[in-house]
Protein backbone atom coordinates (compact mmCIF):
# COMPACT_ATOMS: atom_id res chain seq x y z
CA UNK A 1 0.00 0.00 0.00
CA UNK A 2 0.86 3.62 -0.50
CA UNK A 3 2.88 5.34 2.25
CA UNK A 4 0.54 8.35 2.44
CA UNK A 5 -2.45 6.22 3.31
CA UNK A 6 -0.92 5.59 6.73
CA UNK A 7 -0.30 9.22 7.70
CA UNK A 8 -3.37 10.83 6.18
CA UNK A 9 -6.00 12.05 8.64
CA UNK A 10 -9.62 12.05 7.57
CA UNK A 11 -11.90 14.58 9.27
CA UNK A 12 -15.64 14.98 8.92
CA UNK A 13 -16.73 18.40 7.61
CA UNK A 14 -19.85 20.44 6.98
CA UNK A 15 -18.99 21.31 3.40
CA UNK A 16 -17.09 19.38 0.78
CA UNK A 17 -14.70 22.04 -0.51
CA UNK A 18 -13.74 23.62 2.81
CA UNK A 19 -13.39 20.10 4.24
CA UNK A 20 -11.17 19.03 1.37
CA UNK A 21 -9.08 22.20 1.68
CA UNK A 22 -8.66 21.75 5.42
CA UNK A 23 -7.74 18.05 5.17
CA UNK A 24 -5.48 18.60 2.18
CA UNK A 25 -3.45 21.53 3.54
CA UNK A 26 -3.27 19.96 6.99
CA UNK A 27 -1.76 16.89 5.38
CA UNK A 28 0.77 19.02 3.49
CA UNK A 29 1.96 20.78 6.62
CA UNK A 30 -0.34 23.77 7.25
CA UNK A 31 -2.87 22.61 9.82
CA UNK A 32 -6.01 24.71 9.38
CA UNK A 33 -9.54 23.96 10.49
CA UNK A 34 -12.47 23.69 8.13
CA UNK A 35 -13.89 26.96 9.46
CA UNK A 36 -10.56 28.73 8.89
CA UNK A 37 -10.38 27.40 5.32
CA UNK A 38 -13.91 28.63 4.70
CA UNK A 39 -13.44 32.05 6.24
CA UNK A 40 -9.92 32.75 5.06
CA UNK A 41 -10.98 32.21 1.44
CA UNK A 42 -14.03 34.51 1.88
CA UNK A 43 -16.34 31.73 0.72
CA UNK A 44 -19.52 32.87 2.47
CA UNK A 45 -22.02 34.53 0.18
CA UNK A 46 -25.43 34.30 -1.36
CA UNK A 47 -26.19 34.03 -5.05
CA UNK A 48 -29.44 33.62 -6.90
CA UNK A 49 -28.73 32.62 -10.49
CA UNK A 50 -32.00 32.36 -12.42
CA UNK A 51 -30.15 31.72 -15.68
CA UNK A 52 -28.44 28.53 -14.46
CA UNK A 53 -31.06 25.80 -14.32
CA UNK A 54 -30.86 22.58 -12.32
CA UNK A 55 -33.72 20.28 -13.41
CA UNK A 56 -35.75 23.33 -14.29
CA UNK A 57 -35.04 25.40 -11.17
CA UNK A 58 -32.56 28.23 -10.63
CA UNK A 59 -29.25 27.76 -8.89
CA UNK A 60 -29.28 29.30 -5.42
CA UNK A 61 -25.95 29.15 -3.64
CA UNK A 62 -25.01 30.33 -0.19
CA UNK A 63 -21.31 30.49 -0.98
CA UNK A 64 -18.90 31.45 -3.74
CA UNK A 65 -18.47 29.22 -6.84
CA UNK A 66 -16.50 25.92 -6.86
CA UNK A 67 -12.69 26.12 -6.53
CA UNK A 68 -13.03 29.53 -4.86
CA UNK A 69 -11.95 28.17 -1.47
CA UNK A 70 -8.94 26.28 -2.80
CA UNK A 71 -7.80 29.22 -4.89
CA UNK A 72 -8.41 31.68 -2.07
CA UNK A 73 -6.05 29.79 0.23
CA UNK A 74 -3.03 29.91 -2.05
CA UNK A 75 -1.95 33.39 -1.05
CA UNK A 76 -2.43 33.31 2.73
CA UNK A 77 -0.68 29.93 2.91
CA UNK A 78 1.95 30.94 0.36
CA UNK A 79 1.57 27.86 -1.76
CA UNK A 80 0.66 26.79 -5.26
CA UNK A 81 -1.98 24.36 -6.37
CA UNK A 82 -1.69 22.27 -9.48
CA UNK A 83 -5.03 21.91 -11.26
CA UNK A 84 -5.19 19.43 -14.12
CA UNK A 85 -8.07 18.49 -16.39
CA UNK A 86 -8.01 15.82 -19.05
CA UNK A 87 -9.37 15.31 -22.51
CA UNK A 88 -9.07 11.54 -22.33
CA UNK A 89 -10.44 9.45 -19.48
CA UNK A 90 -7.57 6.97 -19.60
CA UNK A 91 -5.04 9.76 -19.30
CA UNK A 92 -6.94 11.12 -16.31
CA UNK A 93 -6.80 7.79 -14.56
CA UNK A 94 -3.13 7.19 -15.37
CA UNK A 95 -2.21 10.60 -14.00
CA UNK A 96 -4.16 10.01 -10.78
CA UNK A 97 -2.55 6.61 -10.28
CA UNK A 98 0.91 8.06 -10.93
CA UNK A 99 0.39 10.84 -8.40
CA UNK A 100 -0.83 8.37 -5.78
CA UNK A 101 2.21 6.22 -6.55
CA UNK A 102 4.44 9.23 -5.82
CA UNK A 103 2.77 9.58 -2.44
CA UNK A 104 0.48 12.53 -3.14
CA UNK A 105 -2.94 13.02 -1.64
CA UNK A 106 -5.05 14.21 -4.56
CA UNK A 107 -8.25 16.25 -4.69
CA UNK A 108 -10.91 15.47 -7.28
CA UNK A 109 -14.03 17.13 -8.58
CA UNK A 110 -16.79 14.57 -9.08
CA UNK A 111 -20.48 14.05 -9.75
CA UNK A 112 -22.29 12.62 -6.73
CA UNK A 113 -24.65 10.62 -8.94
CA UNK A 114 -21.95 8.07 -9.76
CA UNK A 115 -20.46 7.65 -6.28
CA UNK A 116 -21.77 4.33 -4.97
CA UNK A 117 -21.11 5.01 -1.29
CA UNK A 118 -23.52 7.95 -1.32
CA UNK A 119 -27.02 7.23 -0.02
CA UNK A 120 -29.25 6.45 -3.00
CA UNK A 121 -31.68 9.27 -2.34
CA UNK A 122 -28.87 11.81 -2.28
CA UNK A 123 -27.48 10.85 -5.66
CA UNK A 124 -28.42 13.65 -8.02
CA UNK A 125 -26.54 14.95 -11.03
CA UNK A 126 -24.52 17.51 -9.15
CA UNK A 127 -21.08 17.88 -10.66
CA UNK A 128 -19.12 20.00 -8.21
CA UNK A 129 -18.52 17.62 -5.34
CA UNK A 130 -14.97 17.63 -3.96
CA UNK A 131 -13.24 14.71 -2.33
CA UNK A 132 -9.71 13.46 -1.67
CA UNK A 133 -8.09 10.23 -2.78
CA UNK A 134 -5.23 9.14 -0.55
CA UNK A 135 -4.37 5.75 -1.97
CA UNK A 136 -5.26 2.83 -4.13
CA UNK A 137 -5.85 -0.70 -2.94
CA UNK A 138 -6.29 -3.10 -5.87
CA UNK A 139 -9.39 -2.04 -7.76
CA UNK A 140 -10.51 0.43 -5.10
CA UNK A 141 -9.51 4.02 -4.43
CA UNK A 142 -9.23 4.99 -0.79
CA UNK A 143 -11.42 8.04 -0.54
CA UNK A 144 -11.63 10.74 2.07
CA UNK A 145 -14.98 12.35 1.39
CA UNK A 146 -15.30 15.17 3.90
CA UNK A 147 -19.07 14.95 4.12
CA UNK A 148 -18.81 11.30 5.20
CA UNK A 149 -17.88 10.49 8.78
CA UNK A 150 -15.47 7.69 7.89
CA UNK A 151 -13.06 7.17 4.97
CA UNK A 152 -14.71 5.36 2.06
CA UNK A 153 -13.71 3.05 -0.75
CA UNK A 154 -14.74 3.52 -4.34
CA UNK A 155 -14.18 1.18 -7.29
CA UNK A 156 -11.89 2.61 -9.96
CA UNK A 157 -14.55 2.31 -12.68
CA UNK A 158 -17.13 4.21 -10.62
CA UNK A 159 -14.64 6.94 -9.83
CA UNK A 160 -13.91 7.30 -13.53
CA UNK A 161 -17.60 7.88 -14.25
CA UNK A 162 -17.86 10.40 -11.42
CA UNK A 163 -14.80 12.30 -12.62
CA UNK A 164 -15.84 12.44 -16.25
CA UNK A 165 -19.53 13.17 -15.80
CA UNK A 166 -20.83 15.78 -18.23
CA UNK A 167 -23.32 18.62 -17.97
CA UNK A 168 -23.36 21.84 -15.92
CA UNK A 169 -19.99 22.36 -14.16
CA UNK A 170 -18.57 19.23 -15.80
CA UNK A 171 -15.40 18.26 -13.87
CA UNK A 172 -13.46 17.03 -16.93
CA UNK A 173 -11.48 14.77 -14.65
CA UNK A 174 -10.21 17.72 -12.61
CA UNK A 175 -7.58 16.76 -10.05
CA UNK A 176 -5.46 18.98 -7.84
CA UNK A 177 -2.66 18.81 -5.31
CA UNK A 178 -0.70 21.54 -3.52
CA UNK A 179 2.96 22.25 -3.12
CA UNK A 180 4.28 22.39 0.39
CA UNK A 181 2.81 25.54 1.97
CA UNK A 182 5.39 28.23 2.66
CA UNK A 183 3.51 29.33 5.75
CA UNK A 184 2.22 27.00 8.43
CA UNK A 185 0.26 29.54 10.45
CA UNK A 186 -2.35 32.02 9.37
CA UNK A 187 -1.61 35.68 9.95
CA UNK A 188 -4.03 38.12 11.57
CA UNK A 189 -3.67 40.55 8.67
CA UNK A 190 -4.83 37.92 6.18
CA UNK A 191 -7.82 37.08 8.35
CA UNK A 192 -8.88 40.72 8.51
CA UNK A 193 -8.44 41.06 4.77
CA UNK A 194 -10.58 37.97 4.18
CA UNK A 195 -13.37 39.30 6.39
CA UNK A 196 -13.39 42.65 4.60
CA UNK A 197 -13.54 40.85 1.28
CA UNK A 198 -16.58 38.85 2.41
CA UNK A 199 -18.41 41.99 3.49
CA UNK A 200 -17.56 43.57 0.16
CA UNK A 201 -19.04 40.62 -1.75
CA UNK A 202 -22.21 40.34 0.33
CA UNK A 203 -22.87 44.07 0.37
CA UNK A 204 -21.70 44.54 -3.19
CA UNK A 205 -23.47 46.02 -6.18
CA UNK A 206 -24.16 42.84 -8.19
CA UNK A 207 -27.95 42.41 -8.24
CA UNK A 208 -27.99 38.61 -7.97
CA UNK A 209 -25.31 38.34 -5.27
CA UNK A 210 -25.40 38.89 -1.52
CA UNK A 211 -28.10 40.94 0.14
CA UNK A 212 -29.41 42.16 -3.20
CA UNK A 213 -29.69 38.56 -4.41
CA UNK A 214 -31.79 37.69 -1.35
CA UNK A 215 -34.12 40.58 -2.10
CA UNK A 216 -34.43 39.50 -5.71
CA UNK A 217 -35.28 35.94 -4.69
CA UNK A 218 -37.81 37.25 -2.15
CA UNK A 219 -39.53 39.17 -4.93
CA UNK A 220 -39.59 36.05 -7.07
CA UNK A 221 -41.21 34.09 -4.22
CA UNK A 222 -43.93 36.70 -3.77
CA UNK A 223 -44.85 36.27 -7.45
CA UNK A 224 -45.21 32.46 -7.28
CA UNK A 225 -48.61 30.87 -7.89
CA UNK A 226 -50.04 28.43 -5.39
CA UNK A 227 -49.61 25.31 -7.52
CA UNK A 228 -47.39 22.29 -7.95
CA UNK A 229 -44.61 24.41 -9.45
CA UNK A 230 -44.75 26.99 -6.67
CA UNK A 231 -44.46 24.34 -3.97
CA UNK A 232 -41.66 22.60 -5.82
CA UNK A 233 -39.93 25.95 -6.18
CA UNK A 234 -39.83 26.69 -2.47
CA UNK A 235 -38.88 23.07 -1.82
CA UNK A 236 -36.00 23.57 -4.19
CA UNK A 237 -34.85 26.69 -2.31
CA UNK A 238 -34.78 24.75 0.94
CA UNK A 239 -33.03 21.84 -0.72
CA UNK A 240 -30.32 24.11 -2.05
CA UNK A 241 -30.10 25.57 1.43
CA UNK A 242 -29.98 22.48 3.61
CA UNK A 243 -29.25 19.41 1.55
CA UNK A 244 -26.84 20.01 -1.29
CA UNK A 245 -23.30 21.34 -1.06
CA UNK A 246 -24.60 24.82 -1.70
CA UNK A 247 -25.02 25.55 1.98
CA UNK A 248 -27.39 27.87 3.79
CA UNK A 249 -27.91 28.04 7.51
CA UNK A 250 -25.06 25.57 7.93
CA UNK A 251 -22.62 28.00 6.31
CA UNK A 252 -23.66 30.77 8.69
CA UNK A 253 -22.78 28.49 11.62
CA UNK A 254 -19.53 27.51 9.94
CA UNK A 255 -18.63 31.16 9.44
CA UNK A 256 -19.52 31.89 13.06
CA UNK A 257 -16.98 29.27 14.05
CA UNK A 258 -14.43 31.03 11.85
CA UNK A 259 -15.20 34.39 13.50
CA UNK A 260 -14.46 32.85 16.89
CA UNK A 261 -11.10 31.63 15.65
CA UNK A 262 -10.49 35.03 14.12
CA UNK A 263 -11.35 36.78 17.40
CA UNK A 264 -8.58 34.90 19.17
CA UNK A 265 -6.10 35.26 16.32
CA UNK A 266 -6.58 38.99 15.79
CA UNK A 267 -7.21 39.75 19.49
CA UNK A 268 -10.55 41.33 18.56
CA UNK A 269 -13.13 40.26 21.18
CA UNK A 270 -15.77 42.10 19.16
CA UNK A 271 -15.68 39.26 16.65
CA UNK A 272 -16.95 36.89 19.36
CA UNK A 273 -20.01 39.09 19.62
CA UNK A 274 -20.40 39.05 15.85
CA UNK A 275 -20.15 35.24 15.87
CA UNK A 276 -23.01 35.13 18.34
CA UNK A 277 -25.06 37.40 16.11
CA UNK A 278 -24.39 35.30 13.03
CA UNK A 279 -25.37 32.21 14.98
CA UNK A 280 -28.78 33.81 15.53
CA UNK A 281 -29.05 34.65 11.82
CA UNK A 282 -28.31 30.99 11.02
CA UNK A 283 -31.21 30.03 13.27
CA UNK A 284 -33.42 32.43 11.31
CA UNK A 285 -32.43 30.67 8.09
CA UNK A 286 -33.50 27.42 9.68
CA UNK A 287 -36.85 28.93 10.67
CA UNK A 288 -37.26 30.09 7.09
CA UNK A 289 -36.70 26.51 5.88
CA UNK A 290 -39.15 25.19 8.45
CA UNK A 291 -41.76 27.74 7.43
CA UNK A 292 -41.45 26.64 3.80
CA UNK A 293 -41.60 22.94 4.64
CA UNK A 294 -44.71 23.37 6.78
CA UNK A 295 -46.42 24.84 3.73
CA UNK A 296 -45.20 22.01 1.50
CA UNK A 297 -46.48 19.45 4.00
CA UNK A 298 -49.84 21.20 4.19
CA UNK A 299 -49.56 21.93 7.92
CA UNK A 300 -49.71 25.65 7.30
CA UNK A 301 -51.68 27.44 4.62
CA UNK A 302 -49.52 28.26 1.61
CA UNK A 303 -48.60 31.91 1.95
CA UNK A 304 -45.84 32.99 -0.41
CA UNK A 305 -46.16 36.60 0.72
CA UNK A 306 -45.25 35.60 4.28
CA UNK A 307 -42.32 33.50 3.07
CA UNK A 308 -41.12 36.37 0.93
CA UNK A 309 -41.37 38.71 3.91
CA UNK A 310 -39.24 36.33 6.00
CA UNK A 311 -36.55 36.37 3.36
CA UNK A 312 -36.72 40.17 3.10
CA UNK A 313 -36.24 40.32 6.85
CA UNK A 314 -33.21 38.01 6.56
CA UNK A 315 -31.77 40.29 3.89
CA UNK A 316 -32.09 43.26 6.23
CA UNK A 317 -30.48 41.35 9.11
CA UNK A 318 -27.59 40.11 7.00
CA UNK A 319 -27.09 43.60 5.59
CA UNK A 320 -26.85 45.07 9.10
CA UNK A 321 -24.65 42.23 10.24
CA UNK A 322 -22.07 42.58 7.49
CA UNK A 323 -21.93 46.36 7.84
CA UNK A 324 -21.21 45.91 11.55
CA UNK A 325 -18.66 43.22 10.76
CA UNK A 326 -16.84 45.57 8.39
CA UNK A 327 -16.66 48.20 11.13
CA UNK A 328 -15.37 45.63 13.61
CA UNK A 329 -12.29 44.74 11.58
CA UNK A 330 -11.44 48.14 10.16
CA UNK B 1 -27.79 26.91 17.17
CA UNK B 2 -27.00 25.14 20.43
CA UNK B 3 -25.79 21.54 20.46
CA UNK B 4 -29.12 20.47 21.92
CA UNK B 5 -30.89 21.99 18.90
CA UNK B 6 -28.91 19.97 16.33
CA UNK B 7 -31.57 17.88 14.61
CA UNK B 8 -31.32 14.18 15.38
CA UNK B 9 -34.84 13.08 14.50
CA UNK B 10 -33.47 11.23 11.49
CA UNK B 11 -33.67 11.66 7.75
CA UNK B 12 -34.31 8.49 5.78
CA UNK B 13 -32.65 9.93 2.68
CA UNK B 14 -29.28 10.09 4.45
CA UNK B 15 -29.18 6.30 4.86
CA UNK B 16 -26.83 5.55 7.72
CA UNK B 17 -24.77 8.67 7.03
CA UNK B 18 -24.62 11.61 9.38
CA UNK B 19 -23.88 15.12 8.26
CA UNK B 20 -21.72 17.61 10.07
CA UNK B 21 -23.17 20.81 11.51
CA UNK B 22 -21.56 23.49 13.61
CA UNK B 23 -23.31 24.34 16.86
CA UNK B 24 -22.57 26.11 20.12
CA UNK B 25 -21.39 24.00 23.05
CA UNK B 26 -21.83 24.78 26.75
CA UNK B 27 -18.79 27.08 26.81
CA UNK B 28 -20.04 29.07 23.80
CA UNK B 29 -17.59 27.63 21.25
CA UNK B 30 -18.86 26.57 17.82
CA UNK B 31 -17.99 22.90 17.42
CA UNK B 32 -18.69 20.21 14.85
CA UNK B 33 -21.63 17.96 15.68
CA UNK B 34 -22.75 15.01 13.55
CA UNK B 35 -26.47 15.25 12.80
CA UNK B 36 -28.90 12.50 11.83
CA UNK B 37 -30.82 15.10 9.86
CA UNK B 38 -34.29 16.48 10.21
CA UNK B 39 -37.73 16.23 8.73
CA UNK B 40 -37.14 19.54 6.96
CA UNK B 41 -34.26 18.16 4.87
CA UNK B 42 -36.04 14.88 4.33
CA UNK B 43 -39.21 16.54 3.03
CA UNK B 44 -37.49 18.57 0.34
CA UNK B 45 -35.25 15.72 -0.83
CA UNK B 46 -38.21 13.36 -1.07
CA UNK B 47 -40.15 16.06 -2.89
CA UNK B 48 -37.41 16.30 -5.52
CA UNK B 49 -37.23 12.52 -5.87
CA UNK B 50 -41.00 12.19 -6.11
CA UNK B 51 -41.09 14.81 -8.81
CA UNK B 52 -38.67 12.76 -10.91
CA UNK B 53 -40.43 9.50 -10.05
CA UNK B 54 -43.79 10.94 -11.07
CA UNK B 55 -42.33 11.94 -14.40
CA UNK B 56 -40.83 8.44 -14.82
CA UNK B 57 -44.21 6.84 -14.04
CA UNK B 58 -45.96 9.08 -16.49
CA UNK B 59 -43.42 8.26 -19.19
CA UNK B 60 -43.73 4.54 -18.40
CA UNK B 61 -47.49 4.74 -18.86
CA UNK B 62 -47.06 6.42 -22.23
CA UNK B 63 -44.38 3.92 -23.17
CA UNK B 64 -46.68 0.99 -22.46
CA UNK B 65 -49.33 2.74 -24.55
CA UNK B 66 -46.82 2.99 -27.41
CA UNK B 67 -46.53 6.76 -27.31
CA UNK B 68 -42.90 7.05 -26.29
CA UNK B 69 -39.73 4.97 -26.29
CA UNK B 70 -38.10 3.31 -23.25
CA UNK B 71 -35.31 5.86 -23.65
CA UNK B 72 -37.48 8.57 -22.11
CA UNK B 73 -38.38 6.36 -19.14
CA UNK B 74 -34.71 5.61 -18.56
CA UNK B 75 -33.89 9.29 -18.72
CA UNK B 76 -36.20 10.01 -15.79
CA UNK B 77 -35.24 6.94 -13.75
CA UNK B 78 -31.58 8.01 -14.06
CA UNK B 79 -32.66 11.38 -12.62
CA UNK B 80 -32.04 13.38 -15.75
CA UNK B 81 -34.22 15.67 -17.80
CA UNK B 82 -34.08 16.63 -21.45
CA UNK B 83 -31.58 19.54 -21.18
CA UNK B 84 -29.26 17.41 -19.05
CA UNK B 85 -29.46 14.34 -21.31
CA UNK B 86 -28.71 16.64 -24.22
CA UNK B 87 -25.65 18.09 -22.49
CA UNK B 88 -24.36 14.69 -21.44
CA UNK B 89 -24.76 13.04 -24.84
CA UNK B 90 -24.02 16.08 -26.98
CA UNK B 91 -27.18 15.39 -28.99
CA UNK B 92 -29.55 18.27 -29.67
CA UNK B 93 -32.77 18.32 -27.67
CA UNK B 94 -35.03 18.25 -30.72
CA UNK B 95 -33.16 15.22 -31.96
CA UNK B 96 -33.57 13.42 -28.64
CA UNK B 97 -37.25 14.32 -28.65
CA UNK B 98 -37.47 12.73 -32.07
CA UNK B 99 -35.71 9.63 -30.77
CA UNK B 100 -38.41 9.36 -28.12
CA UNK B 101 -40.85 8.42 -30.91
CA UNK B 102 -41.13 4.63 -30.78
CA UNK B 103 -40.84 4.13 -34.54
CA UNK B 104 -37.73 6.29 -34.77
CA UNK B 105 -36.26 4.67 -31.68
CA UNK B 106 -36.73 1.18 -33.14
CA UNK B 107 -34.48 2.12 -36.07
CA UNK B 108 -31.71 3.86 -34.11
CA UNK B 109 -28.17 2.95 -35.17
CA UNK B 110 -26.19 0.89 -32.63
CA UNK B 111 -23.65 3.70 -32.29
CA UNK B 112 -26.33 6.15 -31.14
CA UNK B 113 -27.84 3.60 -28.78
CA UNK B 114 -24.39 3.06 -27.33
CA UNK B 115 -24.02 6.81 -26.79
CA UNK B 116 -27.29 6.98 -24.89
CA UNK B 117 -26.42 3.86 -22.91
CA UNK B 118 -23.04 5.34 -21.96
CA UNK B 119 -24.58 8.59 -20.81
CA UNK B 120 -27.20 6.84 -18.70
CA UNK B 121 -24.76 4.30 -17.26
CA UNK B 122 -26.49 1.32 -18.87
CA UNK B 123 -25.79 -1.46 -21.34
CA UNK B 124 -27.24 -0.90 -24.81
CA UNK B 125 -29.60 -3.90 -24.52
CA UNK B 126 -31.15 -2.45 -21.38
CA UNK B 127 -32.33 0.56 -23.35
CA UNK B 128 -34.78 -1.65 -25.27
CA UNK B 129 -36.65 -2.68 -22.13
CA UNK B 130 -38.97 -0.55 -20.06
CA UNK B 131 -37.38 -0.07 -16.63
Amino acid sequence: MNPTAATFQHRHAAHCESGVASNLFSHYGAPISEAMAFGLSSALSFAYLPFVKLTGFPLIAYRMPPKFILKGLRKPLDTRLHFETFRSEEQGQRRLDALLEQGHVVGLQTSVFWLPYFPKDMRFHFNAHNLLVYGRDGDDYLVSDPVAEEPQRCAVADMQRARFAKGVLAPKGLLYYPEKPGRQVVSAADVRKAIVKTTRIVLGPVPVVGVRGMRMLAKKISRLQNDEYGLNYIGHIVRMQEEIGTGGAGFRFLYASFLQEAAALCALPELDVMAERLNAIGDDWRSFALQAVRMIKGRDAVDFAALSASLQELAVKEGDFFRALRKAVQ
Amino acid sequence: MDISDVPQEGNSTLGHHRKALYAKDASGRMVLVPSRGSEVDETVTLQAIQRLNAQADEARRRCVAGQTAPLEVWMWTQRMDLPLLSQVTGIWQWRIRRHFRPRVFARLKPALLERYAQALGLRAEQLQQIP
